[in-house]
């Protein structure tokens, strides 16, 4: 009986090449993997490492094999059973041997028991390459990456090139129980394992990574099964995250709780109060009682558009004021005489008009006594868009003029450049002839006067633009 | 508000998109220095809902000019908003990779202002990685529909992947629930997308040495559930985006969450089995062979939601069974149920070799209680009265019905295996 000991995939194959040109059947040969050797062992080892020097001496050409077997046997070397210099042995005997296409029988035992362990350094190897973490280290010569791993096989070596590539600019250190390899940003070099202790402690990013980890954890399909599957718990120590999966199972049924509350206090919009008839008249009955979305538990009521059902032009604003909140109509406060000023100087008569505001109900903060207005939030205007939408289909005006940039952006969509694009025709989904202008709470709350001289000029323009075009005489 | 919570916001309102795929892409990015593609995904970590964690998967902000019904972050709806920086997000990402947590960056976005502006806030965040930082990790960008070809050029030389979403299955779908968003504008950046990255392959093959142009190809998302449009034309679309614009990847999502006051849609969610089942007929398609009619009709439009879309097939075409593992070609071998592709191609080797019995079978990973009724070796015969059985649909469902309640759409998003 020829016996060796290996205790890597080079030294095994100088071996199994001598003994492949000397004929020695794998029944006649034992390779020990160096792992099991122990102490007393070694003289008997001595004695036949005359034998096997003999046997390499040979020096024949080496045997063709698949290069598929190459591959597999450098995986199932890393792997951690003793059995399997043996086992590779018996399979490249096999090949080399009648069975040259053995490898494609996938169900052979040999060849089986061989993909399996080599699958398992595959998955190992897999498994390293993602859950190593490195830690940032302060060092006197720069920053350094140091990481330490307990891969179920001897795989650093199939993994630290990967490593090396991937982290070229960084000066990193992995350590494992078995060996340790080092990037000094230009090369590799391995050295003795290490045990856990020698890891550094701690990380500030560790913080965020966790805040990452708890935020794209989905609290409403809890799966532990899969998870331990792919990420094995002997793995955890080294992995922050893992830390906080505890607290994240204990508060995930408190965060899909408020999942809920958050998806049901979401605005449901107007659509919901829509009336079935769209005339003007169903339309105000039915604005009355809307709750598509929060503004009208503060305000009094809802102030629809009036006017001319079958106006020309129609003039939206932004939303009610305090007074307009209080009457129910809109355009009766300061903007609204800054308004019919206006309109008197085009020429135009209210009378003739249909106004309405792009916001229903009148949004405001309390200061002192006063419910001062506030700018009415996206998702008001969004929710309150059916109402206006729906008015001006009811409508049909010859053109619409916008009364500021909430306006605008509820009839010619959210698009900022259209916005601010006053006294322009533009295309709206409502309207041909869309047009933006001031609103006249803007000329109020104007710098100075000749910045609001400029804008009242500008909006008596754009109005008489409304009217040219609109054909009222 | 500091990086941290906004992590927390933008992390969170990620969560819903399905795609995490990481794998697809093996280029070599000139000059870098940090970070490598090598054509494997690496799953860095699982969240307890059993997803893996893959990219650092964040939207550059959640504020929204839009109101799509079944977005968390449309207008209307009531979440706290943040907004990241160019600067944080990729120092975030350098920091996360550089501690091997993370594969790459999902940047997907709200849309702020306009298109434009939203996609130019994503390409400056893939340009200052691959530019300043010369990072050559993956990067996948989803494209704001309507942004500029200008836009869209610039994003493929950085992203790996560039992903358009197409939202909903039909235009009449999308027309409801996403009325800002409009078909001919998504899929016209499709089309660019692909016109770019086949331009760029003629060039490479001509000889110039064309920079790459989103190597890992596009993919798109599909929500499902969200309106009662059957499976049928879900795969339909899917399969028309496929042929049509090369997509490698179709996800589809169930509606998903929870309970909501928009009487637009429907009240519960549909059963995440029926995500699944879309997965397994989307590998149908594209590996196995299958046309969109075989597996959903006008009079069955639906999926069947008890048996995968293969065994259903088999059961109603038990006349082309038994198949002889060791003759049939490839496409019957395709067909029989519980057999996978890469066992197909298994068989196929070893039976040049040596041929196949039973026990061979069970060895190489062959569902053998659902396949033996459909094949046939020199030792199996499956009973003709078996395959002839009325029953034998019920048998072979009564074995499973406690495994099916762990489907899950995660693990069916990555393989499909049927």
């Amino acid at each position: 009986m020829f016996s060796a000991v290996v205790d890597n995939f080079d030294a095994w194959r100088k071996q199994a090449r001598g003994l492949l040109a000397a004929e020695r059947a794998p029944s006649a040969v034992r390779f020990v993997a160096a792992e099991e050797t122990q102490p007393s062992l070694f003289g008997d080892e001595a004695a036949e490492a005359a034998d096997s020097a003999k046997i390499t001496e040979l020096n024949s050409p080496p045997r063709r094999v698949p290069p598929a077997f190459l591959d597999l046997a450098k995986h199932v070397a890393c792997h951690r059973t003793p059995g399997r210099w043996n086992e590779l042995y018996r399979l490249l005997w096999r090949l080399t041997h009648d069975e040259p296409r053995l490898l494609e029988v996938a169900t052979d035992d040999d060849v089986h028991l061989l993909r399996t362990k080599e699958k398992q350094v595959t998955r190992d190897v897999h498994k390293m390459k993602a859950f190593v973490r490195f830690r940032r280290v302060e060092t006197p010569d720069g920053e350094r990456y140091v990481a330490w791993h307990r891969p179920d096989h001897r795989v650093l070596p199939l993994v630290a090139p990967f490593f090396s590539r991937r982290f070229r600019e960084m000066h990193w250190t992995v350590m494992t129980p078995d060996a340790t390899a080092v990037w000094d940003g230009e090369q590799l070099h391995y050295g003795p394992g290490a045990n856990s202790a020698a890891a550094p402690q701690g990380d500030a990013l560790e913080e965020l990574w966790r805040t990452y980890y708890a935020g794209i954890f989905n609290p409403a399909r809890i799966k532990l099964k899969m998870m331990r599957r792919e990420m094995p718990v002997r793995h955890w120590a080294t992995l922050p995250e893992t830390t906080i999966i505890p607290e994240l199972l204990a508060a995930a049924p408190r965060r899909v709780e408020a999942m809920v509350r958050a998806a049901a206090a979401a605005a449901p919009g107007a659509a919901a109060y829509l009336p079935e008839a769209r005339d003007w008249a169903s339309l105000a009955a039915a604005a009355a009682g809307c709750r598509g979305c929060d503004l009208h538990a503060r305000a009094t009521q809802t102030v629809f558009g009036v006017g001319n059902p079958r106006a020309r032009i129609v003039l939206v604003g932004e939303q009610p004021g305090d007074q307009e909140d209080r009457a129910g109509r809109p355009f009766i406060g300061p903007a609204g005489e800054v308004l019919d000023g206006a309109l008197r100087q085009a020429g135009l008569a209210r009378e003739e008009l249909y106004l309405t505001n792009a916001v229903k109900h009148f949004h405001w903060q309390p200061q002192g006594t006063r419910r001062l207005h506030k700018k009415p939030p996206a998702r008001a205007e969004a929710a309150c868009r059916p109402w206006l939408a729906a008015e001006l289909d009811a409508v049909g005006p010859k053109a619409i003029v916008c009364l500021g940039a909430t306006a605008a952006q509820a009839v010619l969509g959210r698009d900022a450049g259209k916005a601010r694009e006053r006294g322009v025709w533009q295309r709206s989904r409502y309207c041909e002839r869309t047009l933006v202008t001031w609103h006249p709470a803007a000329i109020l709350r104007a710098p100075d006067a000749p910045a609001a001289a400029r804008m009242r000029a500008d909006l008596v323009r754009h109005l008489q633009m409304a009217q040219d075009e609109a054909g009222i005489s | 508000m500091d990086v941290r919570q906004k992590l927390a916001i933008l992390a969170d309102a990620a969560k819903y998109d399905a795609s995490c795929a990481s794998s697809g892409s093996r280029t070599k990015r000139e000059g870098a220095t940090l970070g490598s593609t090598e054509g494997m995904g690496i799953c860095h970590s699982y969240t307890p809902d059993g997803r893996c964690v893959s990219l650092l998967k964040i939207l550059f902000t959640n504020y929204c000019i839009y109101d799509c019904k079944f977005c968390v972050n449309r207008v209307t709806s009531d979440v706290p908003r943040a907004r990241f920086t160019v600067a944080e997000v990729v120092k975030l990402t350098l920091e996360f990779y550089r501690r091997n947590y993370i594969e790459g960056l999902f940047l997907s976005s709200g849309i702020i202002q306009t298109p434009d502006y939203t996609m130019e806030q994503l390409v400056a965040v893939a340009r200052s990685l691959r530019t300043e930082h010369r990072y050559g990790g993956y990067i996948h960008l989803k494209t704001i529909p309507g942004c500029s070809d200008k836009l869209l050029a610039e994003a493929g030389l950085h992203a790996d992947r560039l992903s358009v979403n197409i939202e909903l299955p039909t235009a009449v779908d999308l027309a409801a629930l996403a009325p800002e968003k409009e078909r001919p504008v998504i899929e016209s950046s499709m089309v660019e997308i692909h016109g770019r990255i086949d331009e760029q392959r003629a060039d490479r093959k001509a000889g110039f040495r064309a920079p790459a142009f989103a190597p890992a190809g596009q993919s798109t998302q599909m929500i499902v559930g969200a309106t009662p449009t059957p499976d049928r034309q879900i795969l339909t679309t899917a399969s028309e985006l496929y042929d049509a614009h090369r997509l490698r990847r179709v996800y589809y999502s169930a509606f998903s969450p929870i309970p909501h006051g928009d009487g637009r849609l429907p009240p519960d969610r549909p059963p995440l089995v029926r995500e699944h089942r879309l997965y397994q007929a989307d590998w149908l398609l594209r590996f196995y062979g299958f046309e969109v009619d075989e597996l959903v009709t006008p009079t069955l439009p639906n999926l069947d939601l008890e048996i995968d879309p293969k065994l259903a097939w088999a059961l109603q075409h038990r006349e082309q069974f038994p198949v002889d593992v060791n003759r049939a070609p490839r496409e019957l071998l395709l067909r029989i149920p519980g057999v996978g592709v890469r066992t197909v191609d298994r068989l196929l080797r070893q039976r040049r070799v040596r041929a196949l019995r039973a026990a061979d079978l069970k060895k190489l990973r062959v569902a053998w209680n659902r396949a033996r009724h459909f094949l046939c070796t020199a030792d199996h015969q499956p009973r003709a009265r078996d395959l002839e059985s009325l029953v034998l649909r019920e048998r072979l469902t009564a074995t499973a019905p406690r495994q099916m309640q762990l489907f899950d759409a995660a693990p069916s998003a990555q393989s499909g295996e049927v």
